[in-house]
C-alpha cells in the first residue's frame, strides 16, 4: 500500500492525476433529479468505445481494395468476425439512436442555454462528424447500395450553387462542379481508390476528430456544470464548504447508477446484435448483400434511417427559384437544417430553460417537433411521390417554423409556471 | 412527460411496420430450418448436382459445410465436389463470366448470398415458380423472375416428382441457400441467449450496488 501511495505521490508530483480525478470524478458535482434522459450521454460514450474497439479490430482484416469479399471473409473466416462486424454495423445505427436522444434531451431541458452554449456546440460538432464518420463507414462493405448511396451523396458536391456568387456564371459553376466531385471521389467514376480515401478517413482522420471533439465536450460541461430536468442552476445554491446543496459526487453516485442503465442497454443492443443484425433490412439493407455493381441501379436508393429527416429534406423541394436548381435548394434545405441547429442557443429566448415549467404552447410545439423529425425520418427511407412528397415539404417547413419562428417568439404567448429555487423530487 | 415518451414510441410503429415491403408479386412461405441437418444435406446435394454447375457459393468452402451439416470430409469431397477443389477450397465452378453471359444473356450470380440479398422465400417462390411458354428460348418462363435468363433445370426432376415431392425438394435448396447465406446464424442466436442471461444476471448486483449507495441521497 505505502508503495502505490508513493507511487501516486511521485507522479502526481508531476502530472495532476488526483487533481484531475478529483474534478472531473469525485468532486464533480451532478445535480441529484437526473431522469431517464440523462442516460444517454454515457450510452453515447459507451457506443463510442464499442466502435472504436471493434473497428480496430475489423481494420486488421478489412481490405479497400476487396471491401465485398473481405466483408464476407470477416463474416465467415475469421474467428468471432461475425460479431465484431455486427457489433459495429449495429454500433453504428445505436450511436445515432442515442445521440439523438441526447439532443432530444438538450431541447426538453434547455441544456444548451446559457452558460452552457459552448457545450452545445461543440455536440453538434460531434454530431456532424458522426455523420460524416457514418457516411463513410457506410461505403466501406462496398455492397450495392453503399456504391448508389455514395454516387447520390458524392453527386451533391456538384449541387453546391457556385453561380450565386457574382464573378461565376452557370458554365462555370457546373464544370467547378465537376472538378469537385472528381475531386472527391479520387477518380473519374466511384472506384477503389475513392474506397482507399474512406477508408484512411474513416478508420483515422474522423475518429482523430471525433475523439478530440468529445474530449472538449466533456470539458465544457465540467466546467459549466451538468444542466438537469429542472433546469435549475445548482451552483446558485452552495453550503457552507461551497458544495451546490443540489449536487452529489459523481463518483460513486452517477457511476454506480450509470452501471444498470449501461447494462439495460447492453441488452438491448445484444437482443439486435444476436437475433436481428440486419434489422429487417433498416439497419443493413438488403441490396448491400451483392457486391457494388455500376450498372445495376437498385430498385430504390434509400439512406440509412439515421440519415432519413435530412434526406427527407433534400428530396423536398421540387421547383427552382431564385434561378436556382431544385437540387440546390435541397442541398440548402439539408445543409441549413443542420446549421440551424447550431444557433440553437441563440433562437431560444424563452426565459425558462425546462419544459417542465414552460406553457402549454412551448410543449406542443416541441412535441409536433419530435413527430415531425420522426416523420421526416420515415418518410427520407421511402420513394419520394406523391403524398410522401407532399408530407416532407410540410415536415420541412414545420421544421424551420420551429426554429426561426417557434422558439424565439413562443414565450410571448404563454404563461410560463414558476421555477422552483431548488430541484424537485430527487430521485 | 410520460405521454411524450409513449406518444414517440407509438409513432416509430409505422417505421418498423413497413420495414418489410418490397416486390409486387406474391411470395410463397419458404419451410426454412436450419436444425433440419436431413433437409440441409439433402439441400446441398440437390445444389452441387443441379445448380453448381453454373452458380457458385463462393464465400462458402467445403470443410466449412462438411462440418456445419454434420458430413464427414471424405464424403464431402467424394459425392458433392465434381472438381480438383480441396476441402478447405471455395465452392467454386468452372463457369467464366464471359460464357455465362454468351449463353444466358447475363452470367449466372454467385448464390452465396442470395437468401440475403433477395429473401428465402423468394428463392423457395422463384424455384417452384416456373412455367411452360414457347416465347422463351428455352421454353421455361417464371412467376417470380419474369423472363429470366436461367432454364428450367429442374423440369426433368418436377416432372418425375409428385407435387408434393418436388416442394420438398425446392423447399431443402432453399433451406441449404438460407444456411450458406449466413453459416453462422444459428451460432449467433444460442450465444445471443447465453449473453442475454449473463447480462440479466449482472444487472442484479449493479442494481442493488446503485440503491446502496443512494440510500443517503434525500
Amino acid at each position: 500500500m505505502r508503495l502505490v501511495n508513493g507511487l501516486i505521490d511521485w507522479v502526481d508530483a508531476r502530472l495532476p492525476v488526483v487533481n484531475t480525478y478529483k474534478k472531473h470524478m469525485s468532486e464533480y458535482y451532478a445535480p441529484k433529479n437526473f431522469n431517464f434522459w440523462y442516460y444517454f450521454g454515457v450510452l453515447s460514450m459507451v457506443v463510442l468505445i464499442n466502435q472504436l474497439l471493434t473497428g480496430i479490430w475489423l481494420t486488421m482484416f478489412y481490405s479497400p481494395s476487396d471491401g465485398f469479399g473481405s466483408v464476407e471473409y470477416i463474416m465467415r473466416d475469421v474467428q468471432w468476425g461475425w460479431l465484431i462486424r455486427y457489433m459495429h454495423a449495429v454500433g453504428a445505427s445505436a450511436f445515432f439512436a442515442v445521440v439523438y436522444l441526447h439532443m432530444f434531451r438538450g431541447l426538453l431541458y434547455g441544456s444548451y442555454k446559457p452558460p452552457r452554449e459552448l457545450v452545445w456546440i461543440f455536440g453538434m460538432l460531434i454530431y456532424v462528424a458522426l455523420m460524416a464518420e457514418g457516411f463513410l463507414g457506410y461505403v466501406l462493405p462496398w455492397g450495392n447500395m453503399s456504391y448508389w448511396g455514395a454516387q447520390v451523396i458524392i453527386s451533391l458536391a456538384g449541387a453546391i450553387p457556385f453561380d450565386m456568387l457574382p464573378f461565376i456564371d452557370a458554365k462555370d459553376a457546373k464544370e467547378i462542379g465537376e472538378a469537385l466531385t472528381t475531386w472527391v471521389r479520387g477518380d473519374y467514376l466511384l472506384s477503389t481508390a475513392t474506397v482507399n480515401k474512406f477508408f484512411a478517413l474513416h478508420v483515422v482522420a474522423i475518429p482523430l476528430v471525433l475523439v478530440a471533439l468529445v474530449f472538449l465536450h466533456i470539458l465544457a460541461l465540467h466546467e459549466v456544470g451538468s444542466n438537469n430536468p429542472d433546469g435549475v442552476e445548482i451552483k446558485q445554491n452552495k453550503d457552507e464548504n461551497g458544495i451546490p446543496r443540489d449536487g452529489i459526487p459523481f463518483h460513486p453516485y452517477y457511476t454506480v447508477k450509470d452501471l444498470p442503465g449501461v447494462i439495460v442497454f447492453l441488452m438491448i443492443f445484444a437482443v439486435v446484435i444476436f437475433f436481428f443484425p440486419t434489422g429487417g433490412g433498416y439497419l443493413i439493407e438488403k441490396p448491400n448483400f451483392v457486391a457494388a455493381n455500376p450498372l445495376k441501379t437498385p430498385d430504390h436508393i434509400a439512406p440509412v434511417w439515421y440519415y432519413g429527416p435530412y434526406y427527407a429534406m433534400l428530396r423536398a423541394t421540387t421547383i427552382e427559384w431564385f434561378s436556382m436548381s431544385a437540387k440546390s435548394w435541397g442541398l440548402i434545405a439539408m445543409g441549413g437544417g443542420i446549421v440551424v441547429l447550431f444557433l440553437l442557443p441563440w433562437l431560444d429566448r424563452h426565459p425558462v430553460k425546462s419544459i417542465r415549467y414552460k406553457g402549454w404552447l412551448s410543449k406542443t410545439l416541441l412535441l409536433i417537433f419530435a413527430l415531425d423529425f420522426l416523420m421526416l425520418g420515415f418518410l427520407g427511407t421511402q420513394p419520394a411521390s406523391g403524398l410522401y412528397k407532399t408530407l416532407a415539404q410540410i415536415g420541412t417547413v414545420y421544421y424551420f417554423l420551429f426554429f426561426f419562428i417557434g422558439l424565439p417568439l413562443a414565450h410571448r404567448f404563454e404563461k410560463s409556471k414558476p421555477v422552483p429555487e431548488r430541484v424537485t423530487g430527487g430521485h | 412527460m410520460k405521454k411524450l415518451v409513449v406518444a414517440l414510441l407509438f409513432s416509430c410503429l409505422p417505421a418498423f411496420a413497413s420495414a418489410a415491403g418490397g416486390h409486387d408479386v406474391e411470395l410463397e412461405k419458404a419451410p426454412v430450418n436450419l436444425q433440419d441437418k436431413v433437409s440441409l444435406q439433402n439441400g446441398a446435394k440437390l445444389f452441387v448436382n443441379y445448380c453448381m454447375g453454373c452458380h457458385s457459393l463462393e464465400y462458402l468452402r467445403y470443410g466449412r459445410m462438411a462440418d456445419d451439416l454434420g458430413m464427414p470430409d471424405a464424403l464431402t469431397l467424394k459425392y458433392l465436389n465434381f472438381t480438383t477443389d480441396k476441402i478447405g477450397d471455395q465452392m467454386k465452378n468452372g463457369m467464366s463470366a464471359e460464357d455465362g453471359k454468351a449463353w444466358f444473356g447475363n452470367p449466372p450470380p454467385d448464390l452465396s448470398l442470395a437468401a440475403r440479398h433477395r429473401s428465402s422465400d423468394w428463392i423457395y417462390s422463384y424455384l417452384i415458380g416456373f412455367y411452360e411458354d414457347d416465347a422463351r428460348p428455352y421454353g421455361y418462363n417464371n412467376h417470380v423472375f419474369p423472363s429470366v435468363g436461367m432454364p428450367h433445370v429442374m423440369a426433368g426432376m418436377q416432372q418425375d416428382l409428385s407435387e408434393e415431392e418436388f416442394e420438398s425438394n425446392m423447399g431443402d435448396i432453399t433451406n441449404f441457400l438460407t444456411y450458406a447465406a449466413e453459416p453462422i446464424a444459428p451460432t449467433r442466436e444460442r450465444i445471443g441467449v447465453y449473453v442475454l442471461v449473463f447480462l440479466a444476471i449482472l444487472l442484479i448486483p449493479a442494481y442493488l450496488l446503485k440503491k446502496e449507495y443512494w440510500k443517503d441521497v434525500h
